[in-house]
């Protein structure tokens, strides 16, 4: 009877749209699900709603001016976008930037770091039905964004770094507000493991599943933690580090499951090497400039730049094509959320469509910077 | 059995996990005072936005109601939105030689990212990024703003 009824009404498959309109794709991402029952068949990411050409607005501003449309990217790891543009052009003109300047920068990169996996860490609870974790992410991380507020003049979209350097010193009370945060967060972050990691609903919610094997994430070129979380050492400060990152000892988060829990677990350490990141270098920044002087208007020499850098996501990559004028030929950026993205529909095959907002959860997209 | 106590064990470890997460929350409602919630509309008085916050762009005038702007125009090549626009005027010297000077900086609000590059990019330090921040209007027209005061002269010395 069941099997003539299967047979005689199509019911075996079906699409829905998840998106672009839906609270747990964190943005305007549509996913048409090919579905049998509750079990995913298929996952077909359709992109491009908050596609803003920033690749193309480049080519039509100077270099000064493209370093603050990369805030519109990933806006939560900003500052990182903003500076592996700057580093990008520095290494074009040649210059080499003061040491306080490299390690003003890092400490912020780990800020920026910080308060994006606490951000990820709240709206992850929340994908799961766990409203307190929102509150308790934003809680911790609104202390960031005031040190941001004081150093850069902005909360999200910084635009603190100019090529050559800083766009202004950092206030007097810099390292003091940075080591409160570090005893805030020390006593802090324990209580989210308490909270959410060690609760047992969540943990089987998370544990096995969508699983992503290493050889998957290296040929579809998942980077950041969920890559690092399936085995593949791809953390950029220690492959080709930039910055201050050859002076700090940190440990590279690696885990060997490659599911949704150690995806979740690599972020969760990884804010814990980052605040020992900081701790190494809050109490040795150089005196000195804040920035080296170039020129009004920079023209880079004719020729291909690139310069990848860890954000709190994955590689980004910046790519410059120069044809010696003020603007430069062609930007491209290699974003990661967009590499991250499209592994979903290996990882995500077979599983049901409340598992699907955890595996998307971990993955941590930020639409805008997929889009571009 | 071995089974039945395996069971009752999950049960009790998952339990015990969800009472530790309810002690967490259960600390806090208990310490209102780690509360940091801040009433906005009502703490306006004491608000106190940090010096570095970017608002909006502002050019300050002084008591004789003169700024420091020379109609340059580095403000409005730096801006990647082009929300700046200098008008200048030609007023005639009485060696009858033409002299450019600022007529009107408009500066849209509307347009503008608050990147700063205007104020970073001015040789004279004539802008400066004010902490207000409640920029609702009703209409968008009351966005563009003229940021010399009317009838405002440049400062001395600061002349093109």
């Amino acid at each position: 009877m069941i099997a003539e009824v299967e047979n005689s009404i199509d019911t075996k498959e079906y699409f829905i749209n998840m998106g672009p309109q839906h609270p747990s794709t964190h943005g305007v991402l549509r996913l048409v699900l090919t579905l049998d029952g509750e079990i995913i068949k298929k996952i077909e990411p359709h992109i491009g709603y908050v596609h803003r050409s920033i690749e193309k607005m480049c080519e039509k501003d100077s270099y000064q001016q493209i370093v603050h449309l990369t805030d519109r990217m990933d806006y939560l790891s900003c500052h990182i976008n903003n500076e592996a543009v700057c580093l990008a052009v520095e290494s074009g003109l040649g210059i080499e930037v003061p040491e306080r300047v490299k390690v003003i920068r890092t400490i912020l990169d780990e800020l920026t770091r910080i308060s994006s996996h606490l951000l990820w860490w709240g709206v992850m609870g929340m994908d799961l039905g766990a409203l307190t974790t929102f509150f308790y992410g934003f809680r911790d991380r609104e202390i960031i964004t005031d040190i941001f507020e004081e150093t850069c003049g902005a909360r999200l979209t910084m635009n603190y770094n100019i090529p050559g350097g800083l766009m202004n010193d950092v206030p007097p009370q810099f390292s003091k507000r940075i080591k409160d945060l570090i005893i805030h967060l020390k006593k802090k972050l324990p209580e989210y493991d308490t909270l959410l990691t060690e609760n047992v609903i969540f943990m089987e919610r998370t544990k096995g599943i969508g699983i992503l094997s290493r050889e998957d994430a290296i040929s579809y070129g998942v980077t950041g933690p969920a890559g690092r979380a399936s085995g593949f050492a791809c953390d950029i400060r220690k492959v080709n580090p930039y910055s201050a990152y050859r002076q700090v000892s940190f440990k590279e988060i690696l885990f060997h499951e490659g599911d949704t829990f150690s995806r979740y677990k690599a972020r969760i350490l990884e804010m814990w090497e980052s605040i020992s990141i900081l701790e190494q270098l809050v109490d040795n920044i150089p005196e000195g400039d804040f920035f080296t002087k170039t020129k009004a208007v920079i023209k880079l020499p004719v020729g291909e730049y690139f310069q990848r850098v860890e954000t709190a996501r994955g590689e980004l990559g910046v790519y410059i094509i120069s044809d010696g004028k003020k603007n430069p030929y062609r930007v491209k950026f290699r974003s990661p959320g967009f590499s991250n993205l499209f592994v979903l529909n290996q990882i995500a095959k077979g599983c049901k469509i409340a598992d699907l907002v955890a595996i998307m959860s971990t993955l941590d997209l930020v639409i805008p910077d997929i889009d571009r | 059995m071995n089974e039945v106590s395996e069971y009752i064990k999950d049960v009790a470890k998952g339990v015990k996990t969800l009472l530790g997460g309810l002690s967490v929350t259960g600390y806090y409602f208990f310490h209102p005072k780690e509360i940091i919630t801040q009433q906005y509309p009502e703490n306006r008085g004491t608000l106190k936005m940090f010096d570095r916050f970017r608002g909006e762009v502002i050019m300050p005038h002084n008591e004789k109601n003169e700024h420091r702007c020379n109609g340059c125009s580095s403000c409005e090549l730096a801006c990647p939105n082009g929300s700046i626009r200098i008008v200048s005027k030609h007023l005639l010297l009485e060696n009858g030689k033409k002299k450019k000077i600022i007529d009107q900086h408009i500066y849209n609000l509307s347009l503008c990212t608050l990147c700063n590059a205007c104020v970073k990019a001015c040789p004279t330090d004539a802008l400066k990024m004010s902490q207000e921040f409640e920029h609702a209007t009703f209409g968008r027209v009351e966005l563009i703003k003229v940021l010399n005061k009317t009838g405002s002269v440049v400062m001395e010395g600061l002349e093109e």
